[in-house]
């Protein structure tokens, strides 16, 4: 202890006299910094800062911020989580554990919304969109009606359905008292069986096909980038990169389907809203019919800021903040010609 | 003596196949072998200077021992999780570079310049600390596993993923420096929080996900870790450069990436990841929550269905991983016979505590279908069970802390698959 209050004694003295017993490290945390961090919130609503939301509102937020996944109704979209439905289905075969049928407090869901999501662009909401939202999948549980408020007095007194249906870990009395001591080493069966096999599943994934895709695409590229004389390789190549951020919404290329986003070979130049069988946004819809077409400007206008450019889309995605990448992207994606 | 040493590799599995029946000593080759017989390119021309590779990564032959994602496990690859190549490693420390991820929203860049550590909560001082100061407290070195709670977490129903990385390469063993948590909340000092016995810690990422999680006290002040380094080097950014928590023998969710901030609370934050996801549904519904420790388990690598037997009949060796959350493996027990008998396996070295032991079983082997098990015992007494035995008091939607003996099924051809066996 002495040894360190030389070394650092004044800083000690100055910073709080607790540290008389540490090594004098760190400095002490400004009010607005935990402000800025210190968001979580308990079960008892510790946390929760003023605010209110009805479902109403919130039928509107959740359109904007959270439909692309979870879908209108909270139903979930593909392989997104479903936020509502699953009532008693949790002694099933196979429990839907959502909100509603499994959330044990509800503070847990304004946390992680407030925190959280949307996915790809977190810490964006206002509280009150935040209770407008949570006050939304509860009525899309089916658990308040459609003039309810959630606030800041209301929320930690909301009794959630699966409340009691949790108990602290028991291993240690059902399953340790019967797992000890010397187990059997012989004559312990009379007859082995075989009763499930993995390969009648099928379903790990195989090798050859993994490496064949990822040999795929970047072929594909070159051959269409013919058509579209001036693009640079290595800028393609750094726009695959970069569309990582985008592949889990978008597909490109050959046999590219509509999953959350459109697909979007052929983007570039093409009029916008024109992929068939994609659902878009009324603000998208509004912005094709007055002519809105996916050129260099505009693309590089949309990706930087999504939701500036078009207030309302669907699409959750914080933006392309440096210069480059949007190059990068652009060129990637008009290399993927109609 | 020195014909056994001329016989290559190559001779050898010429004459395994020639000849099933192998008697004691090695095959004959029929030709000389030419890469012995004639002066091949790198033993007569040039290889590469030391200024060709300033960090190496393996060597292009060895292309294949890499992670791997299950694709349909979930709806994108950001929120998601891929898994180690358990099948094709030996000892225990996990190189980095294949060690499994599993992130909620991605991997960030965080710098070592813009990190920092806030401590609050029911402390005497909150304090904030850079990566610099960090490194300025007496720091430990330790070996640990991290075993994400839903390894094997797919084979509840029946087995599934045909290969040791899918059905258990959610796991990794490094070597990690870091300050012990309890240095650095006694730093802010733990005084305000009064009796420590009922206060928790509530720990947080800085990615957008944040993954926070509540952690009792006695854990916290035990033998939590505030870890920079993994095998001697930089945490790698998918493994959460540069500093993340490690909790041993604890599920891998808890060790908090990209760790940004402790709290000290007087209760469990019951946040996402410790109320709708990482607990456990019984049969009849209800669910366990808090289930931390990992349960002693093992799992045979080799062979296995990624990595059958190529070399004939003649000697084999069975080699496995076994570990436990609440202390160090003791013993391993291998079954070639679906769990009729069972013989007691070598430790390639003691067991340590909640970190991996390697196990080894030199057998002979001639051809014949084994139904190939493991089971791992540790220094509580813990007798890792069957899948019938954790199914009978859990039923079959845990979804985590799947520990159960694992059945490959090597035919004589010496391809393996996952099988479950009555």
């Amino acid at each position: 202890m002495s040894k360190f209050l030389k070394l650092s004694g004044a800083l000690c003295l100055i910073a709080a006299p607790a540290f008389s017993e540490g090594y004098g490290l760190g400095r002490a945390a400004l009010p607005e910094e935990i402000a800025a961090w210190d968001l979580d919130v308990s079960p008892d609503g510790t946390g929760l800062p003023p605010g209110s939301g009805d479902v109403l509102t919130g039928e509107e937020v959740f359109a904007d911020q959270c439909a692309a996944c979870h879908g209108d109704f909270a139903e979930g979209v593909d392989n997104w989580p479903k936020l509502a439905g699953g009532w008693d289905t949790l002694a099933d075969d196979d429990p839907l554990k959502t909100v509603g049928s499994y959330w044990p407090h509800l503070s847990t869901t304004w946390d992680y919304v407030n925190r959280s999501m949307p996915f790809g662009a977190a810490q964006t909401l206002e509280p009150d969109d935040v209770y407008a939202i949570v006050a939304y999948i509860l009525y899309s549980n089916d658990l308040v009606d459609e003039d309810f408020v959630l606030s800041d007095e209301n929320l930690a007194s909301f009794e959630m359905p699966n409340a009691d249906g949790f108990i602290v870990d028991d291993r240690k009395e059902t399953e340790f008292s019967q797992w000890v001591g010397e187990p059997c080493m012989t004559d312990c069966k009379d007859t082995v069986e075989v009763t499930m096999r993995a390969l009648v599943l099928d379903v790990t994934p195989q090798e050859e096909g993994t490496v064949t895709q990822a040999v795929a695409e970047p072929e594909a590229a070159p051959e269409e980038v013919v058509e579209v004389a001036d693009l640079d390789p290595a800028l393609v190549e750094q726009g695959e990169k970069v569309f990582r951020k985008c592949k889990a919404c978008h597909q490109i290329g050959e046999g590219a389907k509509n999953r959350t986003g459109p697909i979007l070979t052929g983007i570039v130049g093409s009029p916008a809203g024109a992929v068939e069988g994609f659902r878009y946004s009324k603000p998208l819809m509004a912005m094709a019919d007055a002519g809105l077409v996916w050129d260099e400007a505009s693309l590089n206008a949309f990706l930087a800021k999504p939701k500036t450019f078009m207030k309302g889309t669907k699409m959750s995605f914080a933006g392309l903040r440096k210069e480059e990448d949007l190059a990068a992207i652009h060129a990637y994606l008009a290399s993927f010609a109609q | 003596m020195s014909e056994n040493f001329k016989t290559s590799r190559r001779g050898f599995l010429r004459g395994a196949a020639a000849s099933t029946a192998l008697v004691a000593g090695a095959s004959q080759a029929d030709t000389p072998d030419p890469l012995i017989t004639e002066v091949q390119d790198w033993a007569s021309g040039l290889g590469e200077g030391v200024d060709a590779t300033p960090y190496g990564l393996p060597i292009e032959f060895e292309s294949d021992v890499i992670r791997r994602n299950v694709e349909w496990l979930t709806a994108d690859t950001i929120s998601s999780i891929n898994f180690t190549p358990i099948h094709a490693l030996d000892g225990t420390i996990t190189p980095q570079g294949c060690a499994f991820e599993r992130h909620h929203s991605g991997a960030i860049e965080l710098s070592k310049q813009d990190y920092r550590l806030m401590i609050n909560g029911l402390v005497d001082t909150p304090l904030i600390f850079s990566y610099a100061d960090l490194e300025r407290f007496p720091r430990e070195n330790h070996v640990y596993f991290c075993e994400c709670a839903a390894n094997t977490g797919m084979e509840w129903a029946g087995a599934q993923l045909n290969g040791a990385q899918f059905t258990h390469g959610m796991i990794h063993n490094m070597e990690y420096t870091g300050v012990p948590l309890r240095t650095i909340l006694e730093e802010a000092g733990l005084g305000a929080a009064g009796d420590l016995a009922d206060k928790w810690v509530y720990v947080e990422g800085a990615d957008a996900s944040s993954n926070g999680r509540s952690i009792p006290m006695e854990k916290a002040l035990d033998d939590v870790l505030v870890a920079f380094k993994a095998n001697g080097e930089a945490l790698r950014k998918e493994h959460g450069y540069p500093v993340r928590l490690v909790v041993p023998g604890w599920e891998g969710n808890m060790w908090v990436k990209w760790l940004r901030r402790v709290e000290v609370t007087d209760g469990p934050v019951e946040s996402r990841e410790e109320t709708s996801k990482y607990t456990d549904t019984l049969a009849d519904g209800t669910s366990r929550k808090w289930t931390w420790a990992m349960d002693a388990k093992s799992v045979v690598t080799s062979p296995s269905p990624q990595a059958p037997i190529t070399h004939g009949s003649g000697p084999l060796v069975i080699s496995g991983l076994a570990w436990s959350g609440r202390g160090a493996v003791t013993r391993v027990d291998v079954s070639k016979d679906g769990g009729k008998t069972w013989e007691t396996a070598r430790l390639a070295k003691p067991g340590e505590k909640m970190a991996l032991t390697r196990f080894y079983l030199d057998t002979d082997w001639n051809g014949e279908e084994m139904f190939l098990q493991s089971r791992a015992m540790d220094e509580t007494g813990y007798v890792q069970p069957t899948k019938a035995q954790l199914r009978e008091v859990r039923g079959l939607n845990s979804i985590y802390h799947n520990n159960c003996i694992q059945t490959w099924w090597v035919r004589p051809d010496g391809e393996a698959e996952n099988v479950e066996v009555s």
